[in-house]
């Protein structure tokens, strides 16, 4: 049986982007270094916003991996003859993806030297001590389904490896969803919708990260993927970001009719400045209307760049909500008196005004920057370059099966 | 429950009765001085080191706002001073607040309350079921605390705390009280001063509030005050709708 139809790609002026890819990373961990020398006190965050932008990124960045192994997936569990040469990329950008949001997520730890620590002491409570076994397991599933997508010899186990992957990735993200679905103590969390629809978002911008790094490839190849096959991703783009839309309809609905946070759901929708911003502007125009425009529009689907166009403004639009969700569920002030006015040294009953500091951006970028050097290493000296045997789909209708 | 520690201002005499209690640990009554008696200050005896805290205690906290006066923040300082809390903040959003005066005011009629918030010591505390790495823990007697030691600075406690009750230490720290160890980087809470308890001796709140709003004692022991107190008062506790069960419980709101 062969295995998944790739090649290898000769990327002009590597070096440079690497360089690139290197310099955004290092200031990253510069910042990190920064922060963990003099504290958390250069940062913008406190003890009412303690999870500040670079959990936007790194949970991002998390929920990314999950989704962007749904090519694969799509492949290798349900037989989708169109996306198996993607198989091997997508199970790449997972591991990649995951590694910058790990080293986000790390290095913003109050003690990231603690890294073993956290290794070796686990509380099974803790849907962060879950993640000890869910994202080492991930990494060695997808790089074990990898090899074997690449290996003609071994191509034959791909699909129990697929499928254990596929699981296992749901779970994760299950686990990452649960990391606020499980919080009783916020008007913004402790809802049990949160999972599921961790699990849609990250269909829809782990595709938006396959689509723009895939486009990429194609560019440095000097090659063009085929426009049909670009259509159909860009469908599958659309779908996923219209279920988001779905989802985060009904856990705002959920909030207002069912747990009757309306003050809460007032602050982020209508009152609270930045964050209802973000949402209408950033998440619901920006990351839901635009994509969708950008795909089905015949004027606007049939550019060029109009997958690239789509995906980012999904990315941008993820990030615009995570930062609604995170910062502005913290910012949103604890209600321990239900209908007091509530005052304190501490700032409760007062919305904090949290901005992020230079190093925090730096290093939430700087994740952006490991996931694009590692990915462009490794398609640089592995066959990670997608290929399709147009005839073969066209002659078999699997282009549109 | 006898006369309170919390009477006795001189801090060298303090220091005198703790020793005392402690070599009257097996007795549970100690004689200080003729006439004076000190009976076990919390309603259990010190512990000597390294025995085991008991489940059979569980430390709880009464606070009456009725006494609590709006602007006093005895109990604040005294824990400050208690447990080397004593760094200086450029942003006091970033200071670490174990214990925090609240001012509550009803809207519809106009009653005002103050009253001390702290580590409410949960019995099913969120903050130990989410820490990864089982550094905040609770004792087995009820006080929960956070092993400095394996705490990682996830700060996924402070997410699940409804009490915003939990503090990162922002900064670096210097000249820390030898007994209350505090680190940059790690979640800090109110510990109900346990290395104060383990010598039979009152939390440094409990003991400043000069109005005696706070008391402090064995919730299991029939015997003791706060547990009549509270099986014979109207207590409330913070956010009941989460059955937390929670070790803090106030009087007045």
């Amino acid at each position: 049986m062969q295995s998944a139809l790739t090649q290898r790609l000769r990327i002009p002026n590597f070096y440079w982007l690497a360089a690139i890819g290197a310099i955004i990373s290092a200031a990253g961990t510069l910042a990190a270094f920064y922060m963990e020398h003099h504290g958390h006190q250069v940062t913008g965050m406190n003890n009412q916003v303690f999870w500040g932008l670079p959990h936007v990124f790194a949970i991002f960045l998390i929920v990314g991996a999950s989704g962007v192994l749904n090519v694969a997936s799509i492949g290798t569990v349900f037989g989708k003859k169109v996306y198996k040469p993607r198989g091997p990329l997508s199970g790449l950008l997972a591991i990649t993806m995951l590694a910058a949001g790990l080293f986000v997520i790390m290095l913003d730890l109050g003690r990231a030297d603690r890294l073993i620590v956290a290794m070796t002491h686990v509380n099974w409570t803790s849907v962060f001590g879950w993640n000890m076994v869910l994202y080492p397991v991930f990494f060695g599933l997808v790089g074990l389904y990898v090899w074997l997508l690449l290996d003609r010899k071994m191509y034959a186990y791909s699909k129990a490896a697929g499928t254990a992957a596929f699981i296992w990735r749901l779970v994760m993200t299950t686990g990452t969803g649960s990391i606020f679905g499980f919080v009783v103590a916020r008007q913004a969390y402790n809802s049990a919708i949160i999972a599921p629809m961790f699990i849609i978002m990250s269909f829809a911008w782990g595709l938006a990260m396959f689509l723009i790094f895939q486009a990429a490839m194609y560019k440095w190849e000097g090659s063009q993927l085929d426009e049909e096959i670009r259509q159909r991703l860009n469908k599958l783009l659309g779908t996923f970001v219209a279920a988001v839309a779905y989802f985060v309809v009904v856990y705002h609905l959920t909030n207002l009719y069912y747990a009757k946070q309306t003050a809460f759901e007032t602050f982020i929708l209508v009152s609270g400045g930045i964050y209802p911003q973000l949402f209408w502007g950033g998440f619901v125009v920006v990351g839901t209307i635009l994509p969708l425009l950008f795909v089905f529009v015949p004027a606007l689907r049939s550019m060029a760049s109009s997958s690239v166009l789509a995906s980012i403004f999904t990315i941008l639009g993820g990030l615009a909500f995570l930062y609604v969700f995170i910062i502005g569920g913290q910012a949103y002030p604890l209600e321990m008196f239900p209908g007091m006015e509530v005052k304190s040294s501490f700032f409760d009953g007062v919305v904090d005004p949290y901005v992020p500091s230079l190093p925090e951006f730096l290093l939430s970028i700087g994740g952006f920057g490991l996931f694009f050097l590692l990915s462009l290493i490794v398609v640089q000296i592995l066959p990670f370059m997608p290929q399709d045997d147009m005839a073969q789909l066209r002659a078999s209708g699997a282009l549109h099966d | 429950m006898s006369e309170p520690q919390d009477r006795i201002e001189n801090k060298s005499r303090r220091s005198f009765v703790g020793a005392a209690a402690v070599a009257g640990a097996s007795a549970g009554v100690a004689a200080l001085a003729p006439g004076l008696k000190l009976i076990e200050v919390a309603g259990a005896a010190p512990r000597a080191p390294g025995e085991p805290a008991s489940s059979a205690v569980r430390w709880g906290m009464l606070i009456d706002t009725t006494k609590c006066a709006s602007g006093c923040d005895a109990c604040v300082k005294a824990c400050a001073t208690e447990n080397g809390i004593n760094e200086t903040v450029k942003d006091p959003r970033q200071g670490s607040q174990w214990i925090r005066k609240i001012d509550l005011k009803d809207p519809k009629t106009g009653q005002e309350y103050s009253l001390p918030m702290l580590c409410q010591h949960c019995e099913h505390p969120p903050c130990v079921d989410v820490c990864p790495t089982g550094a905040s823990m609770k004792r087995a007697d009820g006080i929960v605390l956070v092993d400095r030691h394996i705490c990682i600075g996830c700060r996924y406690c402070m997410m699940a705390c409804p009490y915003k009750a939990r503090s990162l230490v922002h900064m670096p720290l210097t000249e820390q009280n030898p007994l209350v160890p505090r680190g940059q980087g790690c979640v800090e809470a109110c510990t109900f001063c346990v290395q104060r308890v383990d010598r039979g001796q009152q939390p440094a709140c409990v003991e400043a509030c000069p109005e005696k709003a706070m008391l402090f004692g064995n919730l299991n022991d029939p015997n003791s005050e706060i547990a009549q107190r509270v099986a014979k008062e109207k207590t409330t506790q913070v956010r009941a709708d989460l059955k937390l069960n929670l070790g803090v419980r106030y009087q007045g709101i």
